[in-house]
């Protein structure tokens, strides 16, 4: 049978993802660029007997979205800009609770309302460090509208696998971008669910380190009594101050991502193998960035492509090597400079890094990379 | 009416005496920061002390 | 005779972290009360809080409780609610978690008659944070911040709620305990959004500050200014002055629960 194909806005992409990854709940408020995920949720969340609310705010949406991932249902909230700022607050309870979430973010300009309406990709450094507090991150940064829906299903996984909030970050363009997307058949995509606690009720305890870096989560209505709190916790979910189960606690709910970020990963590289320069770039300014290298490379240029997917936890050691091999590192971001300090990072001054940034509402395109290739060559 | 076994939870008990206060017939009296119940003779078991006590720190039981 | 609240609390939890005469302590015992009353299975009931110390409530509860930020509880409860809708949701707090950074929730959740439970502690004041004037606190009364007397204005939470849409509003206070679960237990019974106010003291942070002797003066307060509704209809309004009304203030059947109104939209987007 031939392959469901259709021609797709990414936001409309990451809602059907959201479906296919069996998302349950969805709770939002609108703001541009990202509402088209809501609409078309509202339309295919009650299809499949899923629950779509509109809150009264960012606040109360990400709220209803804990709340109701804490039943055991898969869920999911949408945004952008001054939204993403709201919901810091409670991105920091679902970490420090480890409740599964999924947090979509169409970038738009900032700060503040800025411009709706023109891409950015100025929340790099937010999506890692927006809410206060140690904590740890996954952020999924796709750059095409398959990929929007892929990467949503992953971000599910990933919410669902480490048990804590996951964003997918990307800009106005690729958002309202329209592409031919292939719908993958049910099974084809790998999709998780939450594991089930194996303790029965009377002996489960929601944070219990023995059960691993990640203790299954039990739901709500499903005959298990717990509680869950905001508070630093012992492992039976309660609140304490003991200092070495705080430290325990915290550096656990860090190592359960630091220690598997080679299962989170995900990067794509474009004739890097040979690469003099190497453009690092993600989301639709990578798109920028690969037609720049093709340019680069017919003028003779060894110019190479480093996309990252998983942008948080941060691909420190892939870009390190590439600082080795290369004379220089591009960095094209929408932003004043933000994910250039961790690629100089990891560069460790083994090679030229340089920045290529926009703020004017207007995609980097190809000619402004090829411009500031030469210049550092 | 005979009268009631009074209870009283010691480690719960926050000598607020709300309960002295609001007992209608004296039974209770305060010895410093702890309850104390002197007369249970006295005791209508009207269970204002034990709604009323906010520390689940006393119990009207039957005789 | 005594009643069994033990077999409601975790083991271990008690004696409560409350000050000595808080009221917070016999709104507790209520709602248990409330809860055996309504022989609600605590498997599959969820107690939902924000910050504060009536806030700590659920941790005290044997069943699915969430102790969530500050002024969230409502929106976190909504999200449960109607993920579960088979769950009862009760949702607890102080009268600034619930009316000054939780109002928006609070309004909200009232508008859409969501099937909950609110049980509100209205201390007059942020207790948790040493006393900084809320707004239920009264104007000219005396809080941490407010040292030369309070120029705000109050909230009514009731008027506000039935103003809001919630279908269920009562008022009672501390020192009316039997009528905190009887309330309560109406509350859980109605099918919709049900607020019961109850006006409890902050002897620590409020009752000193504001002229009261003892935790008991502040209790004798609010039983001597506690006014049944049906009295209150035979009052005048200079008689009124100072008091507050108690019972149930509005109780109307006829406006749809929303998780009954979202099965509908469930029904309709499937094509039946
Ligand atoms: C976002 C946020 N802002 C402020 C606080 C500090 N805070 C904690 S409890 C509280 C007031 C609680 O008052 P209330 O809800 O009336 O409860 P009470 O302590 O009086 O029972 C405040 C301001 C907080 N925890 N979070
Ligand atoms: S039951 Fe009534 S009479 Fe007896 S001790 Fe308690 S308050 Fe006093
Ligand atoms: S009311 Fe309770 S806590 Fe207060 S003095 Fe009496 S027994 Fe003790
Ligand atoms: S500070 Fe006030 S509200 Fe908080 S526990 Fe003490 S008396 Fe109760
Ligand atoms: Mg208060």
């Amino acid at each position: 049978m031939a392959k469901k194909v259709a021609l797709l806005q990414g936001n409309q992409a990451c809602a059907a993802g959201a479906v296919y990854a069996g998302c349950k709940f969805f709770g939002g408020y609108p703001i541009t660029p990202s509402t088209e995920v809501a609409e078309e949720l509202s339309i295919s969340l009650p299809k499949v007997g899923g629950k779509f609310i509109q809150m009264e705010d960012e606040i109360g949406a990400m709220a209803s979205v804990i709340g109701a991932s804490l039943t055991g249902m898969k869920s999911l909230t949408a945004t952008s800009g001054p939204g993403v700022s709201l919901k810091q607050e409670l991105i920091g309870y679902a970490c420090i609770a480890e409740v599964p979430c999924v947090i979509i973010n169409v970038m738009r300009g900032g700060p503040s309302t800025g411009m709706p309406t023109g891409p950015g990709q100025s929340d790099v450094m937010q999506a890692m460090w927006g809410t206060h507090g140690d904590h740890a991150a996954i952020a999924l940064v796709p750059s095409s509208v398959q990929e929007i829906f892929s990467e949503t299903v992953r971000a599910f996984n990933l919410a669902e696998k480490y048990r804590m909030p996951v964003q997918v970050l990307f800009d106005e363009i690729v958002g309202h971008m329209r592409e031919r997307i292939v719908f993958p058949e049910p099974g084809e995509l790998e999709v998780i669910d939450r594991e089930a606690p194996t303790d029965g009720p009377d002996t489960y305890k929601p944070y219990d380190s023995t059960k691993g870096q990640i203790p299954p989560l039990a739901s709500f209505g499903s005959g298990y009594k717990f509680h869950v709190t905001g508070l630093n916790k012992a492992d039976d979910g309660f609140p304490t101050t003991k200092a070495s189960l705080v430290d325990a606690e915290e550096r656990r709910q860090v190592d359960k991502v630091m220690d598997n970020v080679a299962d989170i990963e995900s990067n794509e590289e474009y004739l890097t193998e040979d690469a003099e320069v190497v453009i690092w770039a993600f989301g639709s300014t990578a798109r920028s960035a690969r037609y720049a290298v093709n340019e680069l490379r017919k003028e003779g240029i060894k110019a190479g492509l480093f996309r990252p997917i998983t942008l948080w936890p941060f691909p420190t050691k892939r870009t390190a090597e590439l600082a080795v091999q290369c004379k220089a590192i591009v960095v094209a971001e929408m932003n004043l400079g933000q994910m250039i300090h961790e690629v100089e990072r990891a560069a460790k001054g083994n090679c030229v890094v340089a920045g290529e940034f926009r703020v004017d509402g207007e995609p980097i395109n190809p000619a402004q990379i090829m411009k500031k290739v030469k210049e550092v060559l | 009416m005979s009268g009631a076994r009074l209870e009283i939870i010691e480690r719960n008990c926050k000598g607020c005496s709300i309960c002295v206060e609001f007992c209608p017939k004296n039974v209770l009296e305060m010895d410093v920061f702890l309850v104390t119940a002197p007369r249970p003779e006295d005791c209508i078991k009207c269970m204002q002390c034990e709604l009323l006590c906010p520390d689940f720190a006393i119990k009207v039981h039957d005789e | 005779m005594a009643y069994d609240y033990e077999k409601s609390i975790r083991p271990g939890k008690l004696p409560h972290i409350w000050c000595p005469g808080c009221g917070h302590g016999i709104v507790m015992k209520g709602l248990i009360r409330a809860m055996d009353t309504c022989g609600l299975d605590r498997k599959n009931t969820a107690i939902v809080s924000g910050i504060g110390c009536a806030s700590r409530l659920p941790g005290y509860l044997d069943a699915c409780t969430l102790h969530t930020a500050h002024g969230r509880a409502a929106a976190f409860a909504t999200g449960v609610k109607m993920a579960k809708p088979e769950m009862t949701v009760i949702c607890c707090g102080g009268d600034g978690d619930g009316t000054a950074i939780g109002g928006n929730h609070f309004i909200h959740a009232c508008r859409r008659n969501i099937d909950m439970t609110y049980v509100l502690m209205n201390n007059f004041i942020y207790g948790m944070t040493g006393g900084q004037f809320s707004p239920c606190t009264p104007t000219g009364a005396k809080a941490s911040t407010t040292p030369y007397g309070n120029p705000d204005p109050i909230f009514d939470i009731s008027k506000l709620a039935i103003g809001a849409g919630a279908t269920f509003v009562a008022r009672t206070t501390a020192a009316h305990p039997r009528e905190i679960d009887k309330l309560i237990v109406q509350g859980i019974q109605h099918k919709g959004m049900s607020i019961i106010e109850v006006l409890d003291d902050c002897p620590t942070t409020y009752g000193r500050r504001n002229k009261f002797r003892s935790v008991v003066d502040m209790m004798k307060h609010l039983k001597a200014n506690a006014v049944p509704i049906k009295a209150a209809a035979k009052m005048t309004a200079e008689q009124l002055q100072g008091k507050f009304l108690t019972g149930v203030l509005f109780h109307d059947t006829e406006k749809p629960e929303y998780c009954a109104q979202y099965a509908e939209v469930i029904k309709k987007a499937q094509g039946a």
